[in-house]
């Protein structure tokens, strides 16, 4: 994605050269690639392909008209003139069969047609404005719903005679509401974007905004519900001439279904011809409805292949930390780091991608932190720090690997020498108890479905194996250490109910309920106001110091680390540029990198003045 | 715009004691009021900047101004006209003069048009044609720093930074009197956010356009603003030069706001911790005496 681009313009990597900060491209195909290569959507568009030329060119295949009778030659048996064999009136099965799928499929496209062109503009209208329109509509909506289809249809049939096109008029305008539904919703989750407000301003009419801004959402979930609400309509209609509704003058599957069905003693294939187009068709377009789903959405599967393509990557660091890598037993750590709290040695994350590559976050980072210590990891976006902070926790995504180096806590690895994943069940028993983690989203990271309270009585309870009652008042006692006024009231209120520095607060509470050894902050006060900012601050330092705990402090604000921390760890493009003690790095920093985002901070420059286009660097 | 006289005298943009209210979705309960007697004016080739935490009104009151938020009192006049209430026609002509820069470039584009597309769009709307549109784009893409093949690229495929200077790009397609810049620069990179400032500030030397410049972030502001307003709870406690508010603040919230954001050197922000922490006991003796509780 982005990255790419990114990397290319700030930091123009050395071609070829190993072991340089993040490498590799992400690697996407489009969706028209992704449905070619799916066997059975190509499988289902042959189908309907070769099924709709056949109907197309039915006047010009078929050897009959569809209602000629040889009165003289019923329920024959194939032979050359009739190659299907004739019906129990003398007429040619494969050329009913041929006009019969054009009347099908076109009846099929009828009642799809006229779903789309009621539920479609209705969806967009209700869902772009909201008001008065989408309260009556939806009633109109619940009131088709409710209305029993095939007594509809029966009905309609006894009024208007046996027309196959009443009947799916009919059933179109029935099928809308699920249209309706579709189109609203999505345009709902678009109708707030920003880039809807742009438009609006630019004074584009609502009608352009739709066109050009809103429909393209809809585009997609609207091919999908046609293929199968068309898979639907020709079994509905075909239900209804089974059952002699039909119109017996036009050739159509449901009416030779019924004729079949009449003869099947006679003559069993009468009935097996329609129902095989039937379901030859029904399922292609199911197949090719679920075929453009699965490529619409964009989890792509990795091929396992990447054993060849790691192990060329893995192999030298993983040789020069450990020359004897570790086996199934977990190593012993190298002697004289085991006083470390934390340690992480040459650590790379990388992710596989669909051609076999692998896509490199982190490379070569290694740093450690002792016991009552704040390091700060500072970087831009895509420097690979929360990658880091997570590959410490074990919460790296499923499809990450650990393609080098290695991670030990308190003298034990957690990620030995050679491993490519995060042992789980290693790092479960820590994780809670002995590290645990302040989110950067306090919200988000809180259950909307329990209260507070519950929230940090479970992990205590679990954790510590201690009772409820001890872990309520533990809880108290941790929410009024992290300066919350009423803890009472905070213990029995849901996360909505609080603001987001309080939700912080409950969060670094959680934090600290079963006495960690490290914390791992990622960016803990970038979501809140500066006001809040700093009390949470003071928060983390008063806790850090009379706990005597270890702390990860991710971060891209200079100042938080001037706050904070001990010890600062710059991270650009994956690798770690420059490490120090914070007076060094923010006084006098060695690296270019660190200079440049030192003088990008606008405290104590000059208003007005330019910041960084005296030198001329690559547009950001 | 009819009368010279009244432009060369009043201000571009003037806000006098602006309501905001948003109804509420209970029956018959009491609408939000999201901005409270607002008073404030920007001039040609000023920056307004506007200061404030999360949810005090200040993305508000640049969308009131935008017309995309509902205006229930007092009034909005843009060059002498009153558009509080302006409709989508005289928005359209408005639109020629006032443009917008949101906060979040991974959402403000549409991700499925083409950089080119996104910014003939505000050109469309008026009426320019083709050809003389996408001369205009090359000129804008120039002008923000991007390079020309950009047109035929989609939004996904460039860098946050990159993105936000599509977006200043669309803002200046018509050349505008005035942008409203809500929080453009809170979701960049450090030395992203130093990059844009700069475009801000060379453009504004270039075109002399007025921004209204909306921003949490006491820095940022006080480096790009002529002027700034701090906003707390939906009103403006405090206004006047750059200079005086956001080094010398006279209300008690900006001082607190001042006083909280950190220096990036650890004994020059121990020494505005200490600060911090002995104004707001001060405040806390003020507020107890004048009988507030804490």
């Amino acid at each position: 994605m982005s990255d790419s681009v990114e990397t290319a313009a700030v930091a123009a990597p050395v071609p070829g050269a190993p072991f340089t900060g993040q490498t590799g491209t992400v690697v996407r195909s489009t969706v028209g690639q992704r449905l070619f290569k799916n066997p059975l959507g190509l499988v289902a568009m042959a189908i309907l392909l070769a099924i709709s030329l056949l109907a197309i060119l039915a006047p010009v295949l078929a050897p009959f008209q569809e209602n000629y009778s040889n009165i003289a030659k019923t329920l024959a048996a194939p032979d050359s003139v009739n190659i299907l064999g004739t019906d129990s009136a003398g007429r040619d099965v494969w050329s009913r069969l041929l006009f019969g799928a054009q009347l099908t499929l076109l009846s099929a496209l009828l009642c799809a047609g006229v779903a789309i062109a009621i539920g479609l503009p209705a969806g967009l209208i209700a869902g772009y404005y909201a008001g008065k329109f989408e309260a009556v509509s939806n009633w109109a909506v619940s009131i088709l719903m409710s209305l029993p289809g095939l007594i509809v249809l029966l009905t309609i049939r006894a009024a208007f005679g046996p027309s196959v096109w009443m009947s799916m008029i009919a059933f179109g305008i029935l099928i809308s509401p699920s249209y309706f539904r579709l189109t609203r919703t999505a345009v709902q989750s678009v109708r707030n974007e920003l880039y809807v407000d742009a438009a609006r301003v630019s004074g584009l009419s609502d009608l352009s905004i739709i066109a050009r801004h809103i429909f393209s959402v809809v585009r997609a979930p609207i091919i999908i519900q046609t293929a199968a609400i068309a898979g639907v309509a020709i079994a509905i209609q075909s239900g209804l001439e089974f059952l002699g509704l039909g119109d017996p003058t036009k050739a159509t599957w449901g009416v030779m279904l019924s004729e079949g069905f009449k003869n099947v003693y006679l003559n069993p294939t009468l009935l097996f011809w329609p129902a095989f187009a039937m379901a030859l068709t029904i399922g292609g377009l199911v197949l090719l409805g679920n075929a453009i789903r699965d490529a619409l959405e964009d989890g792509e599967k990795i091929k396992h292949r990447k054993k060849a393509a790691l192990s060329t990557t893995a192999a030298p660091a993983a040789a020069r930390t450990v020359p004897a890598a570790g086996g199934k037993s977990v190593a012993a750590v190298d002697a004289g780091t085991e006083h470390h709290l934390l340690k992480v040695a040459n650590l790379g994350v990388g992710y596989p991608q669909a051609d076999g590559s692998v896509k490199k976050v982190v490379d070569d980072v290694s740093f450690h932190v002792d016991r009552g210590e704040i390091l700060g990891i500072v970087g831009e976006s895509g420097s690979g720090k929360s990658q880091t902070a997570f590959s410490i926790l074990g919460l790296l995504p499923d499809n990450a690997r650990i393609v080098a180096g290695s991670v030990q806590f308190d003298g034990n690895y957690t990620v030995a020498p050679g491993e490519e994943r995060v042992d789980q069940a290693r790092l479960s028993k820590l994780r809670g108890k002995r590290i645990s983690y302040i989110p950067q989203e306090p919200m988000s990271n809180l259950d909307p479905a329990f209260t507070i309270g519950h929230q940090l009585v479970t992990p205590m309870v679990r954790v510590l194996g201690i009772s409820k009652e001890e872990a309520r008042k533990r809880a108290l006692k941790l929410l009024a250490d992290v300066g919350i006024v009423n803890p009472e009231l905070t213990f029995g209120a849901y996360p909505h109910e609080v603001s987001g520095g309080m939700a912080q607060r409950v969060l670094i509470a959680g934090a600290i309920s079963c006495e960690p050894d490290l914390v791992i902050a990622d960016e803990p006060t970038t979501a809140l106001d500066v006001t809040v900012q700093a009390d949470v601050l003071d928060l983390l330092r008063e806790l850090q110091q009379r706990l005597n705990i270890g702390v990860v402090l991710v971060t891209h604000n200079f100042g938080v680390v001037a706050d904070l921390c001990d010890r600062v760890a710059v991270m650009q493009n994956g690798r770690l540029v420059e490490e120090g003690s914070v007076r060094d790095i923010l006084r006098n920093p060695t690296e270019q990198y660190t200079r440049t985002l030192l003088a990008s901070m606008l405290e104590g420059k000059t208003p007005m003045s330019m910041l960084v286009s005296s030198q001329k660097e690559p547009v950001a | 715009m009819s009368t010279v006289e009244v432009k060369e005298i009043a201000p571009l943009l003037t806000v006098e004691n602006l309501v905001v209210e948003y109804p509420s979705k209970k029956f018959r309960a009491k609408p939000f009021r999201a901005l409270t007697d607002v008073n404030i004016s920007i001039g040609q080739g000023e920056t307004l900047g506007l200061v404030g935490e999360s949810g005090s009104g200040k993305t508000t009151l640049g969308r009131a101004v935008l017309g995309l938020a509902p205006v229930t009192g007092g009034k909005i006049t843009f060059e002498g006209n009153d558009i509080s209430h302006a409709t989508r026609k005289q928005r359209r002509t408005l639109s020629r003069d006032v443009q917008v820069v949101f906060q979040d470039p991974y959402t403000s584009l549409n991700p499925a048009l083409e950089i080119g597309d996104i910014l003939a769009e505000p050109l469309g709307v008026q009426g320019m044609e083709q050809a003389a549109a996408r001369k205009r784009i090359k000129e804008l893409l120039d002008q923000v720093g991007l390079p020309s093949d950009a047109i035929h690229r989609l939004p996904r495929e460039f860098s946050g930074g990159q993105r936000q200077r599509v977006a200043i790009a669309r803002a200046l397609a018509l050349s505008p009197k005035l942008i409203v810049c809500d929080e453009p620069v809170s979701a960049l990179d450090l030395s992203t956010q130093a990059r844009v400032l700069d475009l801000f500030l060379q453009i504004q030397k270039d075109t002399g356009v007025s921004y209204l410049f909306v921003s949490h972030d006491l820095d940022v502001v006080r480096h790009i603003s002529h002027r700034v307003a701090v906003m707390y709870h939906g009103e403006i406690v405090e206004q006047g030069p750059a200079e005086v508010v956001t080094r010398d603040p006279e209300h008690p919230y900006t001082q607190r706001l001042l006083l909280a954001s950190p220096v990036p050197d650890p004994d020059r922000q121990e020494q505005r911790r200490a600060d911090r922490h002995r104004l707001l006991e001060i405040q806390r003796q003020q507020n107890e005496q004048a009988g507030v509780p804490a």
